[in-house]
Parts: structure tokens; sequence; C-alpha cells
């Protein structure tokens, strides 16, 4: 048995990460019992741990704290794979400039950034905000989660702010949206997406299915 | 290369059933939205647009378990509009497993609405769709206004200085249909959709007109569209999702193939 908690600490729709993740499990072929959850015991009973994330980033932290999420978070990287996605990955730097400026986790080194306006690309064409919609994700680093992934898949964002990592050794994944943006981080046993693999097909669950099997390992 | 402009088929349901008609060969029934958004996903399509046309409050409840059982088995971004006025709507549908929702007429009749529901779930699931029509005269500069009930009430308001206001509230993408156009295949309102996605930041799909595929290239090209959607081109089998990507791709949009 399997057992993924995605930690539910109430900001917007858990279902389709879940769905996604059982999914997966039954391609797999073995049981996989995935729970949404804000109970840090049943969390620390999961085999690997999901930190998803939508909305706004105050929000979110306030709830983080206030569930006291950070330490879960904190908890589970030491002993399982964790996978963070879009606003989870941004929780886990040290501030975002969202909302006039909100203190994270600090479980990773670097900001959180709006995309700016103007905003070009190489052309000079002025780029939309939120990026949204399907980019390709340049592998910059060897990850088992990108095992059978082909470099420069497409998947698929909705974000307007970025990751701007300070600790550049663990990119493993960009892409480019009027500049070179951060697409997955990696650090020991946690694996952080802007991009939203529960909603990126074919390759999204191919990520997916990966991180079931993953030992947590480089 | 960079983003890829998106290509959105768009399911009518009425009581948990697709209307307008399917007509795929080999499917086993056309009918089924869930067949139909699973076809269209593994067709290559970039998200799904379910619009519930349902009349009565009490057949939504079918919606909320077609949405739900789309969302267990398509795993690209699914909005979900039509009948969406109150947070709780919108948390249903969230719920159920769309990723964002369509807010049409409830926007018109209360503009707040819309910052209270981006406020709440955030922009990124806030779709404030939009049908508008030409009404300045021949020779007069170009002027829409956004009508509801499908074209037959007008508002008063501007439709450019209105999808300013969405976008000021809190809206994340504008679903911009043509009332001029829809269901006459000639193709979008290039100018309407040109005009609104320089007014605004936020990304705009182009909607209403579409008959064949240079169409929905120059909504890309002409109109400055992010997303495209069309419904009965793809349904009656005229043309498939990867025709139309090839075809966009041959005139120089990136798309993902």
């Amino acid at each position: 048995m399997n057992k993924v908690a995605v930690i539910d600490y109430g900001m917007g729709n858990l279902h389709s990460v879940a769905k996604a993740v059982e999914h997966v499990g039954r391609e797999l072929g073995e049981e996989t019992e995935v729970t949404v959850t804000p109970d840090a015991n049943l969390i620390a009973a999961a085999d690997r741990v999901i930190f998803p994330g939508v909305g706004a980033i105050r929000d979110c932290m306030a709830e983080i704290n206030r569930l006291n999420v950070g330490q879960i978070v904190e908890e589970a990287m030491k002993t399982k794979p964790v996978l963070a996605i879009c606003v989870g990955m941004q929780a886990l730097m040290q501030h975002s400039e969202e909302n006039d400026g909100v203190d994270c986790l600090g479980f990773m080194q670097g900001k959180v950034r709006f995309f700016g306006e103007p905003l070009l690309n190489n052309e000079g064409q002025r780029l939309k905000v939120p990026h949204m919609g399907w980019n390709e994700v340049s592998q910059t680093q060897k990850h088992p989660l990108w095992k059978n992934v082909p470099d420069n898949s497409r998947f698929y964002f909705v974000h307007s702010y970025y990751v701007e990592s300070t600790d550049t050794k663990k990119i493993t994944g960009v892409t480019a949206y009027g500049k070179e943006v951060v697409a997955t981080l990696a650090d020991d046993n946690i694996f952080a997406t802007q991009f939203h693999p529960e909603k990126s097909q074919t390759v999204g669950l191919t990520l997916l299915r990966n991180f079931l099997q993953w030992d947590g390992q480089t | 290369m960079g983003l890829a402009k998106r290509i959105i088929p768009c399911l009518d349901c009425d009581k948990g059933r697709v209307v307008k008609g399917v007509k795929f060969v080999d499917i086993r029934d056309a009918g089924d939205p869930v067949e139909v958004a699973k076809r269209y996903c593994d067709a290559g399509a970039d998200e799904i647009t379910f619009l519930d046309i349902t009349a009565s409050h009490e057949d939504r409840n079918t919606t909320v378990e077609t949405v739900r059982a789309i969302a267990g088995q398509v795993f690209i971004p699914l909005t979900v509009g039509g009948g969406i006025r109150t947070l709780e709507d919108i948390r249903t549908m969230l719920n159920a497993g769309a990723d964002k929702v369509g807010i049409n007429t409830a926007a018109v009749n209360n503009p707040e609405f819309v910052r209270e529901a981006a406020a709440r779930f955030g922009s990124q699931c806030i779709v404030v769709a939009v049908d508008a029509k030409q009404v300045s005269a021949e020779g007069e500069p170009l002027k829409w206004e956004i009508f509801t009930h499908g074209g037959r009430n007008p508002t008063g308001l501007d439709a450019i200085e209105w999808v300013k206001r969405m976008v000021d509230y809190g809206a994340g993408e504008i679903l911009l249909t043509s009332m001029d156009r829809d269901g006459t295949k000639i193709g979008f309102d290039l100018a309407l959709n040109k005009t609104v996605s320089q007014a605004v930041q936020v990304p705009v799909i182009a909607s209403g007109g579409v008959g064949n595929l240079q169409h929905l290239a120059e909504g890309v090209l002409d109109g400055e569209a992010d997303a495209v959607l069309a419904a009965s081109i793809f349904h009656f089998g005229e043309y498939t999702i990867k025709e139309a990507k090839q075809h966009m791709a041959s005139r120089g949009i990136e798309v993902r193939l």
C-alpha cells in the first residue's frame, strides 16, 4: 500500500491532484490510498506527501501558519518524498512580494516576484499576466521525477508571481516567459513544481507516477 | 519558443447531456460529456470548457456530478460556466473538480461579485465571460456593447470599459464572445478581439464565429487572442484538434503538438 497525503489547508481545489494521483496509482497496478487532510498524524503516517496551493499567498500563508502546516511539511521533508505544487512551491521560499509582501516558510533560498509590466518576449511582443497555459520546461538537471519525461515537454502553468532562486544548484527545470523562470526545484527528498502536473496530461501524469515510485533520493 | 496558444473545445450541456450534437465516428455515446471530454483530451485539446445551459435549479446537481466525473478522467484544465451566481456555486464547482469558473450574467447584475470571487478563490480561477455586439454604425468609430441572455438584452455597458473593469476587479481571464458572429461560421470579430486583448493584461479567449481552421489562426494572428474556443467545427468532425493545431503551426503560431 502506497499512502499519499495531500495537505488540505483550505485553499482551493485539491480534487484534481487527488484524482490524478489515484489515476496513476491504478495504472501502476499498486494499491494507492490518497488522503486529503490537514491532520498532522495522518500526514506523518503517509509514505509521501503533496503540498499544493492556489490563490493568493497571503491567504495561503495565513492558513499554513494557523494550521501549523510549515512544521508538518518540515517534518515530512526529513523522512519522505514531498511534492510541492504551484503556490505550495512559492510558500517554501523565504519571501513573496505578492499582497504587499508576505513572509514564507524559508525552506528554500530565494524570493517570489511579480512578473512585472511590460513583460516582453524575444520578439518584443507584450506577454500577458498571468502566465497561463502550456509552456516548455527545459530539464537543467537529471532527477528521478524526470524519468520518461522528454526534455522541453509542455506543462500547464497558471501564475502571476515566479520564484527567483538564489540557490541555483537546486533548480532542476526552467521555462521562458519574458525571462528565464524557475519551473522546478529539488532538494533532497523534496521536489517542487511551479506548473500543475495534475493538469498537464500525459507528461504531468508521468511525473506524478515517478513521484509515487520515488524513494526520495536523487 | 515559449507559451503555446491554446485550443479549447466547448461542450454545451443540458441536464448532464451534450447538446447541439456531437458527431464523432466510433464514439459510443456522443451525448455523454465525460466520453466527449475524454476524447478531446486524448486528441490534444489544451483545455475543456463545459457550458451548462440547464434551465432549472433542481437539475444542477446533475451538472455537479458530470463535472466530478469529467474531472476524474480528464487531466487538463476544466472551466465550468453557466449559472454561476454565488460564491457557493463557485465553491461547489471547484470542489467537484473544475479549475476555473466562467461568470457572465451574474457579473453584469452585480459587478462586486467578481471582486468577492477573485478575493476568495484567486484570480486564476475566475474567468469573466462577456457577450459583446457591435453598436456603432458604419463609418463611426467601432463600439461594442455588453449583452446578456444570448444577445437579447442590452446592458448599456461599453464592452471595452467593462472588460477593463472586470480585470480590475480580479478576473484572471476573459472569454470574449461576439454575438454578431456566434453561430455564423464566418470567423471571429477580429477588431473586437484585438481591441479587448490590447486593453487588458490578462489572457483573452476568442469565441463566436469559427467556421474553418483559417479562422482559428486569424483569431490569434489578427485578433491577438491567447486562446481560441470552438464548438461545432470539432463536434461535427469537420476538423480534428490535431488538424487545427497543425494549421496554426503552419501559420507560425506556437501550439502544443
